[in-house]
């Protein structure tokens, strides 16, 4: 089973060189530190950076430079700096390969759900509905399950929906699922992980085929 | 043309109850401080009051929230606000949440003269109810209006007496469509310089869109997560 930062490490795998990526809030941000040294990744921050770098250190940190989650942020060199409106330009334009954000369900359709607790206090969905709208490729870091215990892969969602058939990929702490035309499929295990642990944590029909490898991380 | 005012009281001349007012900024980064404080200070109220988050307890639109002055917050995310969320819950308090790139792209469309577009934001969800849906080659979108306002408040780091700006940072976010998509837009800069100064291959906004500017004082420019890495 894997924590949180394992999560993170299997997603950076999917990182390609020359790669525009945005990650979203949570387990996603953690994905930053385990891109590859030497690998070209570009991190889009959509309140209007596109270069974004590590956090500054103590005494460098300044109000004018946040990113999406209002954390102090440096930027790399060749980094450039824009509106809201172009930002989500090149979100809505397909100009941003990959879009790595959290969920609290997936169905098998890939829709998701996270941005509204019917009964909770609504926040609001902030960048989420035009990132899942556009975005060439969406990977979905989660729980496999939920603080209840219950499962957050399912045959549809139960909450209010962030988008429609937009999910292509999944990591939890158990697994590596893909959203395939035909449901999910198991693509891989989280090291010493079992397939019927998945199965059993997994609400949805789940595609098994042939042996699953164990993550290799 | 712009007019170069004193401070933020000569500057916010004009406005009054129930009107539709833009605040810059997200989060608290490049948020109008010496506007909002005179609108606060002003009593006007009813507000329709658009900006992409709504401060937080105690600082930024917290300040108009407090006043219990907006009526209704037209944002993409409202998180930080433990008022806000009491007089929502309570009904005083209207909100309309946007998907923060659609939020964006009326703001643009309400400055271009452009009166609608259609975006995949929200198609699907709850956010498209009642809204006209468009395929466009084997895509669904939404139809979504231009937003425009009777004041827009932004803020800039450098103005010039021409009016244009040039922001810092990503403190630049919503402030220059609010510039251009509200009737009279005040500008509220740390540096006004005499028209010549800036370079005009690095203005972000035009002055053409501002219609009263000023320097503004006490900038608290405050952090609201501070991340910091030790040194060594």
């Amino acid at each position: 089973m894997l924590d949180k930062n394992g999560i993170a490490k299997r997603i950076a795998q999917e990182l390609k060189d020359g790669m525009y990526v945005n990650l979203g809030i949570g387990i996603p941000t953690l994905v930053a530190n385990y891109i590859p040294d030497g690998m070209r990744v570009v991190l889009q921050s959509e309140n209007g950076l596109l270069g974004m770098g590590p956090f500054p250190f103590e005494g460098e940190e300044d109000a004018d430079w946040i990113n999406a989650g209002k954390q102090t942020v440096t930027a790399i060199k060749g980094a450039s700096l824009f509106s809201s409106a172009e930002s989500f330009a090149m979100i809505r334009g397909g100009h941003v390969h990959l879009t790595v954000l959290g969920a609290m369900e997936v169905s098998e359709n890939g829709d998701i759900a996270n941005w509204k607790i019917p009964g909770k206090m609504v926040k609001g969905m902030g960048g989420a509905m035009d990132l899942v709208a556009s975005a060439k490729h969406i990977i979905v870091a989660m729980q496999h399950v939920n603080k209840a215990g219950e499962s957050k892969l399912l045959p549809t969602c139960a909450l209010p929906i962030t988008g429609v058939k937009c999910v292509k990929r999944i990591v939890t702490e158990l697994a590596v699922v893909d959203v395939t035309p035909q449901g999910f499929k198991l693509i891989e295990r989280a090291p010493g992980v079992s397939v019927e642990h998945i199965v059993k944590s997994t609400a949805a029909n789940l595609i098994v085929e042939g042996d699953i490898p164990e993550m290799a991380l | 043309m712009v007019a170069v005012v004193k401070n933020a009281e000569e500057a916010i001349q004009g406005i009054a109850d129930n009107m539709t007012f833009m605040f810059g900024g997200f989060g608290l980064s490049g948020i109008p401080e010496n506007c909002i404080k005179a609108v606060a200070n002003s009593g006007v109220k009813g507000l329709t009051c658009i900006s992409n988050n709504a401060g937080v307890d105690g600082f930024g639109l917290g300040f108009l929230l407090a006043n219990r002055q907006i009526r209704k917050m037209i944002s993409s995310y409202v998180g930080e606000n433990a008022e806000f969320e009491r007089q929502l819950l309570s009904g005083e308090l209207e909100v309309d949440l946007i998907p923060q790139g659609t939020l964006a792209e009326r703001l643009r469309a309400g400055g271009a003269g452009i009166p609608a577009f259609f975006t995949p934001a929200g198609y699907g969800t709850e956010v498209a109810e009642g809204k006209e849906v468009r395929e466009y080659e084997g895509k669904m979108y939404l139809l979504e209006s231009w937003l425009r306002a009777d004041f827009a408040f932004v803020k800039a780091w450098k103005g010039d007496t021409a009016g244009n700006l040039i922001y810092r940072g990503t403190a630049q976010n919503f402030n220059p469509m609010m510039a251009a998509a509200g009737k009279i837009t005040i500008a509220e800069v740390e540096h006004l310089v005499p028209a010549g100064e800036l370079d005009p291959a690095q203005i972000h906004t035009p002055g053409i869109y501002v219609q009263r500017i000023f320097q503004g004082v006490d900038y608290e420019k405050r952090i609201e997560q501070r991340t910091v890495l030790p040194r060594n």
